[in-house]
């Protein structure tokens, strides 16, 4: 820096002795110089900004959807007492299991808090029911805990510190004036949600939970892998292995290149047409989804298997042909497995694409509400995306939270996915 | 030696599955259509003479009665519900006792081929290639499904709406009307509204992306250290790896509000699905796209044209404002191109936070929609299927997918043609 500052000052001095207009090249260039190392730095800082600004948007996204949805894995429930009057059940302790599977817990609860409150029925009935696989409690009283209705369940962990001033739409000053009650006797408490885990879909959001989603995504993936992985290998391993350099080739590989590209939306309306309409596929199935996904992974898989081939040194295969193997030989025997960790990962990236992916789905019936978790690939269920997409949709604040929940689970896996791949690529994966 | 055993092993083995297994597989694709076929036959002639919707209509509730016996059975279809129940029973039969004997006499007559003479490898082999071909062939016939679909839909269409108004028509109203005589019982298909919506929504995603991601893919490889290029990249990376639909929840649950209130704070007015909302969460979405395919090429502008401009004096910018990026611009173009496409088939973004109102507006506060956002409410849910509301979606799916196949073409070949220029 020293060393410019100086021959700056000399040419200026020099500079002064010749006619002020005629400048040389160099003292144009020096004089240019404070300008040109500020577009620099600026010029830099823009680019310094750019990266930022895409690394903010990630940390405001994930920040944003964490703090919406982590309360979803929090469920509100009321310690109370019951008795289990067994004149008002019907029950004596010979009662058979149907009986008793029947009886009407849910008037019980209903009779217990009278005028009061009314949470949601089907937990506890299933835990009053199970306590009485044991008759010997019937007559005595028993503690259960009650699962609260989603307005208290946001009321208790979003706004119960706000003063009772501020009305609450949702529920009642009545209402209000009982929980603050029954928080103030400790009764009231939140435990981890366990039945958004278990249960399927439902129409009162504190009884949603994501089971029959990620089952119907596991299953459809399932599909999704099974068809697409050895179609996609064994594509890729012609187009750079067998396929001879003609016209029809070049067809075959740019079509490829350009499915790759085709919005996804696009292979919603061919599964419509095509499986649906001509081949009578019926709507809604893990099958069908698992069928349009594949042909929208495909192209995928094939780019990536044919770079993962292409990466083996031709080193590799001319010790073989020299030992006397057939072109199949040196294919299957000594390309393929040393390509096979470049394929799992391209195979891993192409089902984290698939797993994410709503708008195919949404055309082909998986939107429907399916409160039955999915046995297997024929019986119609929905996947974690489009759940997502189904509850955002809901006016309650209890399935925004909900919504929440299901990114999260959603997001941890396509975090181990891409996790995995990454893995598989450092450890497999060899340079030559 | 020509062969080894285990090449006749496989022959056998790939003889006695691979024809059974193709049976099975087109039976099953083709049982649906034929079965339909063989039930329209039993029909009551009034039903045969009617439009093909009724004839829909009374099949799927042939297909219920033979699934369920306790409902009220229309006594005109029973012949129809039995010779149904008779078939399923016959095809199950037909079916696996075909594909069993193909096995066999498969089976039979390549075991009695099996000789020493018998050139295994090269026959397996052949197989085998066959098997690979045909594999490849797939990704062929998709497109050839998507055209046929698409076209033929498209084309049921356009006979009941002309093309021009299609295109040129500047009202948007799908809802037909169910009596004839109720008011706008037509339905109007001008899709101009959604064309004009369409592009608004990915200009802005587009300012957005564009210069951040050409100035991150800079930064990142002609000034950022190494340490910090490998952190950086992948972090951006995951922003493109982020499913849609979270953008989409995204977009109208934080943005949307946000920039509603930050517009009424201005005293503007601001749509609550405003197309800005949508806009500017899919060009959050589009940055780590452009970013990378620029840094692809950029990476393959060679380095003697830098010390070139270097030796001239240049400084960094310089070099790269007026050598790096002309020398790169047809790959960056390519890339801004690919990321069009992208914006323009986005589904979930615009299905979630921008609006259904098809308002021919360039206001980027107000409420937009798009040709994706359309398709996906006029199919999602149960349809008659033609009706020209559902296939006005096959139309504006055949215009989606021309123009996103028009920009990726055009997009590769420039890519290509230039990455050949340097290497």
């Amino acid at each position: 820096m020293t060393d410019s500052k100086t021959t700056n000052s000399n040419t200026l001095t020099e500079s002064k002795n010749m006619k002020p207009t005629q400048l040389t090249t160099r003292q144009k260039v020096e004089l240019s110089l404070s300008r040109r190392r500020a577009a620099e730095t600026r010029f830099r800082m823009y680019g310094m900004a750019s990266v930022f600004f895409g690394m903010l948007c990630l940390v405001v996204l994930f920040t944003d959807i964490a703090s919406k949805g982590t309360a979803a894995f929090k469920q509100t429930s009321l310690k109370t007492e019951i008795f289990l009057d067994s004149s008002y059940l019907g029950l004596t302790k010979d009662s058979k299991v149907d009986e008793v599977r029947f009886a009407n817990f849910e008037g019980l609860i209903k009779r217990q808090f009278a005028k009061n409150f009314k949470p949601s029925g089907r937990k506890e009935t299933r835990e009053l029911f199970k306590l009485l696989a044991n008759p010997e409690v019937l007559d005595t009283t028993i503690s259960i805990e009650l699962l609260m209705d989603d307005d208290v369940d946001q009321w208790f962990k979003h706004d119960r510190d706000l003063s009772t001033d501020e009305t609450n739409d949702r529920l009642s000053t009545k209402q209000l004036s009982w929980l603050n009650n029954w928080v103030e006797e400790g009764r009231l408490d939140t435990h981890f949600n366990t039945l958004f885990f278990t249960n399927g879909d439902s129409r009162e959001p504190e009884l949603a939970g994501i089971h029959g989603a990620i089952k119907g995504t596991l299953l459809t993936l399932m599909v999704t892998l099974l068809l697409s992985f050895p179609i996609g290998v064994a594509a890729a391993i012609y187009l750079e292995e067998f396929a001879p350099r003609n016209r029809m080739t070049e067809i075959v590989e740019i079509n490829i290149n350009n499915l790759a590209a085709v919005p996804s939306i696009i292979f919603g309306l061919l599964g419509m047409a095509i499986f649906i309409n001509v081949f009578g596929v019926s709507r809604s199935t893990p099958l069908l989804g698992g069928l349009v996904l594949t042909l929208m992974t495909l192209p995928t898989i094939i780019i990536s298997a044919r770079a993962a081939i292409k990466s083996v040194p031709p080193s590799i295969r001319e010790a073989a042909y020299g030992l006397g193997a057939s072109k199949n030989q040196v294919v299957f025997h000594h390309v393929l497995p040393l390509a096979m960790p470049g394929m799992l990962t391209g195979t891993i990236l192409g089902m984290a694409q698939a797993l994410g992916e709503t708008a195919p789905l949404l055309m082909i019936g998986m939107v429907a509400f399916v409160v039955d978790v999915p046995g297997f690939i024929n019986d119609p269920s929905t996947v974690l995306p489009v759940q997502i997409f189904l509850w955002s949709d809901s006016p309650e604040r209890a399935f925004m939270e909900r919504t929440s929940g299901a990114i999260l689970v959603l997001l941890s896996f396509l975090v181990l996915m891409n996790t995995t791949a990454v893995i598989l690529r450092r450890r497999l994966e060899r340079r030559w | 030696m020509h062969s080894l055993p285990d090449h006749y092993g496989t022959l056998m083995a790939l003889w006695t599955g691979v024809p059974a297994l193709i049976l099975l597989m087109t039976w099953h694709l083709l049982e649906a259509p034929v079965i339909d076929y063989l039930l329209i036959a039993q029909l009551p002639a009034e039903i045969q003479a009617a439009d093909s919707a009724q004839i829909q209509l009374a099949i799927s509730k042939v297909y219920n009665l033979a699934s369920s016996s306790g409902l009220t059975a229309d006594p005109s279809l029973m012949p129809a519900v039995e010779h149904l129940a008779a078939l399923n029973e016959r095809t199950a039969i037909l079916n696996s006792g075909i594909a069993l004997s193909l096995c066999l006499v498969c089976f039979v007559i390549t075991y009695r081929r099996i000789q020493p003479k018998l050139r295994a490898r090269t026959e397996m082999e052949s197989i085998v290639n066959l098997l690979l071909l045909s594999s490849s062939g797939i990704a062929v016939l998709t497109t050839v499904g998507i055209l046929a679909s698409v076209l033929f839909e498209a084309w049921m269409f356009f006979q009941q709406i002309s093309p021009i108004d299609f295109l040129f028509g500047t009202t948007w109203s799908p809802q037909v009307a169910l009596r004839a005589d109720q008011s706008g019982s037509s339905g109007s298909f001008g899709a101009v509204p959604l064309f004009a919506g369409t592009l608004l929504i990915s200009l802005i995603a587009m300012v957005i992306a564009v210069p951040i991601g050409l100035m991150a893919a800079i930064y990142l490889s002609e000034y950022a250290s190494s340490s910090v290029r490998k952190y950086a990249k992948p972090a951006l990376e995951v922003l493109a790896g982020i499913p849609t639909v979270v953008y989409g929840f995204f977009a109208a649950l934080t943005v949307a509000p946000f920039i509603r209130m930050l517009g009424t704070d201005l005293g503007l007015e601001v749509s609550s699905e405003s197309a800005l909302a949508a806009g500017l969460v899919m060009g959050v979405m589009i940055i780590p796209f452009v970013s990378s395919l620029s840094d692809d090429v950029i990476n393959a502008v060679p380095q003697s044209m830098r010390d070139g401009s270097y030796g001239l004096g240049a400084t960094k910018n310089e070099t790269i404002r007026q050598v790096i990026i002309p020398a790169a611009l047809p790959g960056i173009v390519g890339a801004v191109m690919l990321a069009v496409s992208r914006a323009i088939g986005e589904t979930m973004i615009v299905a979630m936070a921008a609006g259904l109102a098809a308002n021919l507006t360039a206001n980027p506060l107000d409420s937009v929609t798009t040709v994706t956002v359309q398709i996906v409410t006029l199919l999602v849910g149960d349809q008659e299927f033609d009706s020209p509301k559902t296939l006005a979606a096959f139309a504006l799916g055949l215009v989606l997918f021309l123009v996103t196949l028009i920009l990726n073409f055009v997009a590769l070949k420039i890519v290509q043609k230039y990455r050949e220029q340097y290497d």
